[in-house]
């Protein structure tokens, strides 16, 4: 759940500069042009916010490309955050993707589409529940679930490959509820 | 596409092994013997020679009646004589212990020609007279070839039907080795477990074995190149051919009753359909034609018709197709989950994987008549295979934490577990008659 917090520190981040913005009207930060972190967090989540720099004010234009700017930088840090989520669950012989699992896939698409060079394998599995050779199909119409999502989210199919080991690689190898939920899945591999 | 290259650069950590006898054989536990079973008394067979016998012929035959579930045999202890020759028989004494059958017979080793010679009678107790009998010899290691021969002419002779202890079931075992990589390996073994030796040994998934109806050949899945793939391998000398590896799945190969042409699942059109692949010509037919999952074919005895899953119904279940005019019959209509059918050999019923009351057990349903019987009653039973008299049917299931083989009959009255020391065993095949 580490992913989680890390997002939820981001979004505290660009709501705080957002407010430290409007608030000195002021706000001069050489990291959003040096491409370094928008504003150093620290350990308990509290914000520091720098001086305003002696350049005076901006007009009303760079204060809206600046934020502009550091929107788009948090939106990036957050898709990178969103995309240490590789791994979407399924339920029982079902191949839907989940609600839960949307955010994150559309950032491994808007990453994937921006970055055409990059493939991906897609690997579905499933429970040890059922028939083996069902279950392959049923891991291969999961993988081919997410592939469908990335492919009209702009990802081109070339980038994209499927492969089901159906119930062969468990990632929890015991028989429980909980152990099967975790095996329903499909994983995103970068190459 | 890069796909392909990676398909075939992936280097493969993958051994042949030539047939050889390995230490990690499966064990027999019989659970569940039937009532009516034949009292049978199998006498100690006598040695004429010298030489010790280094397999004792009684045992392996006693296990085999045995565990058919149709014969209950006696316990040596409790015999009141031991003969070896007819005129030694006393009736009397036979019925005196409730006995229907007695068999008894002697074994004599000839240095000269380095061959046992085994003699046998069967006598029907109640009639008083010989039922069969018959000299049969072979070497040292044909004596538990000589075994199950006689099991099967006592079981055919008391029942009518042909036996099948002579036949062979291959398996795969999963375990983790040394270096904590997977290991799966594509094993034979008798039908009593016995003898068995590895054909394959892989880091990647090996399942859906099946036995060419010669019983020469297994095609399986192999997923040793990282992506599935169908491959033949001939027992005998351990050569193996890629027969299909399209992209996407390659899977639940299906031998036709001809040894000509595979059954397979490929998706290379887009999603899980059944294809016919002639092996000599490499020809496809396509077979089934839905945006739904159709998968795990079993060919009629004929050859004319298949029996398949598919989940066009919104949950998987059994159909069957003639291959002519390929228009889908639904077969299972009770439960949400039927799958993974397998005709029987004489075409009138099909076994399958049923799931009720959030157990997969396996299931029989009798084609023409409709009636359907649960057979087994763990909660994770799956890939059934019948042995090729119809009589028994194999099947994987979980003890523990561990898979098992067991064996249950088809009016699921007797059952005997295979367990085997170490790792999981799966995906059970009964080989066909080998003679």
């Amino acid at each position: 759940m580490k992913a989680i917090s890390t997002k939820h520190a981001l979004a505290l981040v660009l709501s705080a500069s957002v407010l430290a913005g409007c608030a000195s009207n002021s706000t001069t930060d050489d990291a959003a042009t040096s491409g370094a972190d928008v504003t150093p967090v620290d350990q308990s989540g509290g914000v520091e916010v720098s001086a305003p720099g002696e350049g005076g004010s901006l007009t009303t234009e760079e204060m809206a490309a600046q934020q502009a700017e550091m929107e788009r930088q948090a939106k990036e840090k957050e898709e990178a955050v969103l995309r240490e989520i590789r791994t979407f669950y399924f339920d029982f012989d079902k191949s839907a993707v989940r609600p839960e699992s949307r955010a994150a896939l559309m950032a491994h698409a808007a990453f994937l589409s921006a970055n055409p060079n990059v493939n991906v394998v897609l690997e579905g599995h499933s429970d040890e529940r059922g028939t083996k050779e069902y279950n392959l199909a049923l891991g291969e119409r999961r993988a081919q679930s997410v592939e469908r999502f990335l492919v009209v989210n702009g990802v081109a199919r070339t980038q994209v490959e499927v492969v089901s080991y159906g119930e062969e690689k468990p990632a929890a190898t015991g028989h429980s509820e909980s152990d099967w939920a975790k095996n329903r899945r499909v994983y995103i591999e970068y190459k | 596409m890069q796909n392909r290259s990676v398909y075939i650069t992936v280097l493969l950590s993958i051994i042949l092994i030539a047939p050889r006898i390995s230490i990690a054989e499966l064990m027999i536990e019989i659970t569940q013997g039937a009532d009516s079973a034949i009292p049978i008394a199998i006498v100690p067979f006598s040695n004429k020679s010298a030489k010790p016998i280094p397999e004792d012929i009684r045992k392996i035959i006693a296990e085999d009646l045995q565990r058919s579930g149709e014969f209950d045999p006696l316990a040596t202890n409790r015999m009141l004589s031991l003969p070896a020759s007819a005129k030694e028989v006393y009736y009397r004494d036979w019925r005196l212990l409730k006995q229907n059958y007695l068999l008894i017979g002697s074994i004599e080793y000839s240095d000269y020609s380095k061959a046992y010679k085994i003699q046998y009678q069967l006598f029907d107790v109640n009639q008083q007279k010989r039922v069969v009998g018959e000299v049969v010899s072979g070497d040292d290691k044909s004596l538990r070839d000589l075994a199950h021969h006689i099991s099967d002419a006592i079981y055919e002779a008391v029942t009518g039907i042909r036996g099948a202890f002579s036949t062979r079931i291959s398996y795969i075992t999963h375990q983790s080795s040394v270096n904590g990589k997977p290991e799966y390996r594509l094993q034979v073994a008798d039908a009593d477990g016995r003898r068995s030796f590895t054909l394959l040994k892989t880091s990647e998934p090996i399942l859906s074995t099946a036995w060419s109806p010669d019983g020469k050949k297994l095609a399986y899945v192999s997923f040793e190149s990282g992506r599935p793939a169908v491959y033949t391998h001939i027992i005998a000398t351990g050569k193996r051919q890629l027969v299909s590896a399209h992209k996407g799945l390659n899977g639940a190969p299906a031998w036709s009753p001809d040894g000509k042409s595979l059954a397979l699942t490929l998706s290379k059109d887009g999603n899980a359909e059944i294809y016919r692949l002639e092996l000599a010509t490499k020809k496809l037919t396509r077979y089934t034609r839905h945006y739904s999952i159709d998968t795990e074919a079993s060919w009629s005895p004929d050859g004319n018709q298949l029996v398949f899953t598919s989940d066009r119904s919104g949950s998987p279940q059994v159909y069957r197709m003639n291959i002519y005019d390929q228009s889908p019959e639904r077969l299972t209509f009770k439960g949400r989950y039927n799958a993974r059918p397998r005709f029987s050999d004489d075409g009138k019923s099909i076994f399958y994987v049923h799931q009720s009351q959030g157990a997969f057990n396996i299931a029989t349903l009798n084609i023409d008549t409709g009636s359907e019987l649960i057979l087994t009653d763990t909660s994770l039973d799956e890939s059934p295979s019948l042995a090729p008299n119809d009589r028994m049917l194999i099947y994987a299931t979980q003890r523990g934490r561990k898979g098992v083989l067991a064996v249950v009959s088809v009016d699921g009255r007797s059952k005997y577990l295979l367990p085997a020391e170490f790792g999981d065993v799966r995906e059970p095949a009964w080989s066909p008659f080998l003679k």
